[in-house]
């Protein structure tokens, strides 16, 4: 079927072949290079933040200017990259060939999805950019939860933006139904459920939060761009209606959407640790059913957002009870790969310092999201930096790592070349260092009271000395971030150009994605795959 | 409803055309079970949409009984039967074309999903007047809207505000569901399916039914409130 040396990658020339191609495998690619340019927009936000806080009573940026930023910082990096970014790159590109298919099942469907997914973000750069263009426009300060009533209030362009997350939410629903059906119908034979790789099960978790919640947030989205534009009243409290219904529509959406995005990076996480390890994943089936335990809880744990927001002290105490219950599968999984790594030989190449710091920054993320979930202690943790921390500690420490993680242990599948060992470390560790200046220092800021979202802060005297260092501390563990992350991508793009072809298996997996060559042929395997071989069976 | 335990019937092959499986399936079974599964997976998407609704309908109401008495006298319950009836009666025909497609009777399967254009038409017809009568009264959508001279409550309009938005997207959905129609339609006309190639038929099939079910639930729910 093809000649030696093409593959996905050459077969077809030109930027058309790219643009209306169905492989998944380009698709994923491009997805990629989307998030990608996704999280720099972020993060260019994100430093907005910090520089704006790094002292006191800064002015480096206006006030108005300092709500756009880090409303359009929590849009860009939920909605365009950290939602695609696992799933979406990384899964596209290696679902079907784990499964051993030459393609996802709706092809066609996929290639729409990336398409949504552009029209969507056009629609979001548009809502953030043409306020400073057009005469009476003002820019959005609503933040990423578009909260009622002051989302119907404010002059910026809520309506673009929420039908921006409406169009990227058809996109996230495309993916998630492509690959349920994929996993269902077309895995190669003999591959029974509980011989899949874990990083399917977790997309196959993923995929049914994105399919089951998302249709919610675009009702949601959707009645929130009419009581805009025809005010129908449901939201709006001086029209009679209720904007906690609004709360309870965003969170039952969004308390699962912090899952899909976390869930795939568990998925990686299990992939690497076997993998380098040398070991067979501890406990298989507790981690395959705990992804499934993780998506079906979820969806009853919402109402710990609402805490303060007029719910019954009994609800508070059903969602506080669930929302623990929720933390019982995602320490199950943290308790399996740590004992994976006992007794295992254990080889810290890059993704696996990457999986280590997952493992230490997803553990202090989760065991903080319990201090959250607990009501006497979220009173007084409620909107501090507290939960900036937490939030970003298993984002960032969680989803994002892993995302690293994962990228380069697919780099050399995906492109055919090994990157630099020793400044893939590097960057491994400075990102590790970092990150906790940046989000460690937050945890005292919040404890301390420290609301999030001000502009400037002075602090009572007792406090003071600790907000102005500890924001100073997390503003320098940023930019260190920051370089962290530039050092990292140059890395891998040096090795486009000068890195050694990569063999097939370099790390010694037993997933069926290594069994093809580097990079795969267009329809990823030269003959029909055999699933000759449990995953994990070392 | 599948092919595969339909009985054995020779296929005039003049009549259709050539077909081959998509490349990345095994058979042609596959494919078909992709297909329906995909299907089924987005139609639920289709419904927690609609559930968002569902729910602000059950808040609002269980609030505001009185607002609901109110609203729903503006409501004509025998316009809204007359589209029940329309909706099931394309429902059946869209049964009806399938059948036909998978017994290779290509002029039964155009006819049969013109006829559900034609219903899903009517249905359109009868819902303009429906609005068209609604804003004659004043009865926009919106509280600032809102300009019905009888009005006895303060915010009767969210009854309405509802009942445009629910209907408002089911009308969407109609309008959906028949361009897809117009599509197999089409597709029927080339002679592209016959009884080992039928999807898309089924699949149209399948949405339009749950446009249809939706609607079963909007006729009780906002017409017949008393
Ligand atoms: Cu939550």
């Amino acid at each position: 079927m093809s000649e030696a040396g093409t593959n996905y990658i050459n077969h077809e020339k030109g930027i058309m072949s790219w643009l209306t191609t169905v492989d998944h495998k380009r698709i994923g690619l491009m997805y990629l290079w989307s998030a990608v340019a996704a999280l720099a927009a972020g993060g260019f936000f994100a430093l907005m933040i910090r520089f704006q806080l790094m002292s006191p009573e800064n002015d480096l940026i206006s006030k108005q200017t300092y709500n756009q930023a880090f409303t359009l910082h929590g849009v860009i990096m939920v909605f365009l990259f950290i939602i695609p970014s696992i799933p979406a790159a990384l899964g596209n590109f290696v679902l079907p060939i784990q499964v051993g298919a030459k393609d996802v099942a709706f092809p066609r469907m996929n290639l729409a999805s990336y398409y949504i997914y552009v029209v969507g973000s056009i629609m979001a750069l548009a809502a953030i950019a043409l306020p400073y263009f057009i005469e009476g426009w003002k820019p959005l300060d609503a933040g990423w939860t578009f909260y009622a009533p002051y989302s119907k209030q404010t002059a910026g362009p809520v309506i673009l933006m929420t039908m921006a997350a409406f169009v990227l939410g058809f996109s996230s629903i495309f993916t998630g139904l492509n690959f349920i059906v994929t996993i269902h119908k077309l895995r190669v034979k003999g591959m029974g459920w509980y011989k899949m790789p874990l990083m399917l099960w977790a997309l196959y978790a993923t995929s049914i939060l994105q399919v089951l919640a998302t249709p919610v947030i675009g009702i949601t989205l959707l009645l929130l761009a009419m009581e805009r534009v025809l005010d129908i009243g449901i939201f709006d409290p001086a029209k009679g209606g209720d904007p906690v219904l609004f709360q309870h529509f965003f969170w039952f959406y969004s308390h699962p959407a912090v899952y899909i995005m976390i869930l795939p990076g568990m998925g990686v996480i299990s992939e690497l640790i076997s993998t380098f390890c040398k070991k067979v994943i501890f406990g298989y089936n507790a981690i395959a059913n705990s992804s499934i335990a993780i998506a079906v809880i979820s969806f009853f744990v919402w109402g710990h957002h609402m805490f303060l927001s007029q719910q019954t002290t009994f609800s508070s105490m059903v969602f506080s009870f669930l929302t623990f219950g929720v933390a019982i599968p995602s320490a199950i999984k943290i308790f399996n790969w740590v004992a994976t790594l006992y007794r295992g030989s254990i080889d810290l190449k890059t993704p696996m310092c990457y999986a280590l710091s997952f493992l230490f920054l997803f553990t202090i993320g989760g065991l903080t999201g319990l201090y959250l979930g607990t009501l006497s202690t979220d009173i007084i943790l409620h909107d501090t930096y507290f939960v900036v921390a937490h939030f970003h500690y298993v984002m960032f420490g969680g989803t994002v790592i892993a995302f690293f993680g994962g990228l380069h242990f697919w780099w050399p599948k995906m492109y055919g070349v090994m990157y630099n060992e020793f400044w893939g470390r590097l960057a491994c560790g400075i990102i590790f260092i970092g990150f906790n200046m940046t989000f460690f220092s937050q945890f005292f800021l919040g404890s301390t009271g420290m609301p999030r979202r001000y502009h400037s802060y002075a602090g009572d005297a007792h406090v003071a000395e600790t907000w102005k260092s500890m924001s100073g501390l997390s503003t320098m563990g940023a930019v260190i971030l920051g370089c962290g992350i530039a050092i990292m991508f140059i890395n891998l793009l040096i090795s486009l150009k000068t890195g050694k072809k990569a063999p097939r298996n370099p790390w010694g997996a037993t997933t069926l994605e290594w069994e093809t060559q580097s990079p795969p042929v267009h329809e990823n395997f030269e003959e029909e795959p055999k699933f000759t071989r449990e995953p994990y069976s070392y | 409803m599948s092919s595969h335990n339909t009985a054995k019937i020779e296929v005039d092959k003049s009549q259709f055309a050539e077909r081959n499986v998509s490349h990345h399936f095994v058979d042609a079974d596959q494919e078909f079970d992709s297909c329906k599964m995909g299907m089924w997976l987005f139609l639920l998407t289709e419904i927690l949409l609609f559930g968002g609704l569902f729910v602000a309908y059950v808040v609002f109401r269980t609030w505001h009984p009185e607002t609901w008495e109110a609203g729903a006298e503006h409501l004509d319950w025998k316009m809204g039967a007359v589209n029940t009836g329309i909706l099931i009666a394309s429902s059946v025909t869209m049964a009806l074309a399938i059948r036909q497609a998978q017994l290779n009777d290509k002029k039964g399967t155009v006819m049969l999903l013109l006829a559900t254009v034609l219903l899903a038409s009517g249905f359109l017809v009868v819902k303009y007047f429906e609005y068209t009568h609604k804003f004659h009264l004043g009865i926009f959508p919106g509280g600032d809207n809102y300009m019905f001279p009888g009005k006895h409550l303060s915010n009767e309009f969210i009854y309405f505000s509802i009942y445009y938005m629910m209907t408002g997207l089911h009308v969407l959905h109609v309008l959906f569901g028949m361009a897809g129609i117009i599509w197999v339609t089409l597709r029927a006309a080339k002679g592209e399916f016959y009884s080992a190639y039928y999807t898309p038929v089924e699949m149209v099939g399948l949405y339009w039914h749950l446009v249809d079910l939706i609607w079963i639930f909007l006729f009780p729910l906002l017409y017949l409130t008393k």
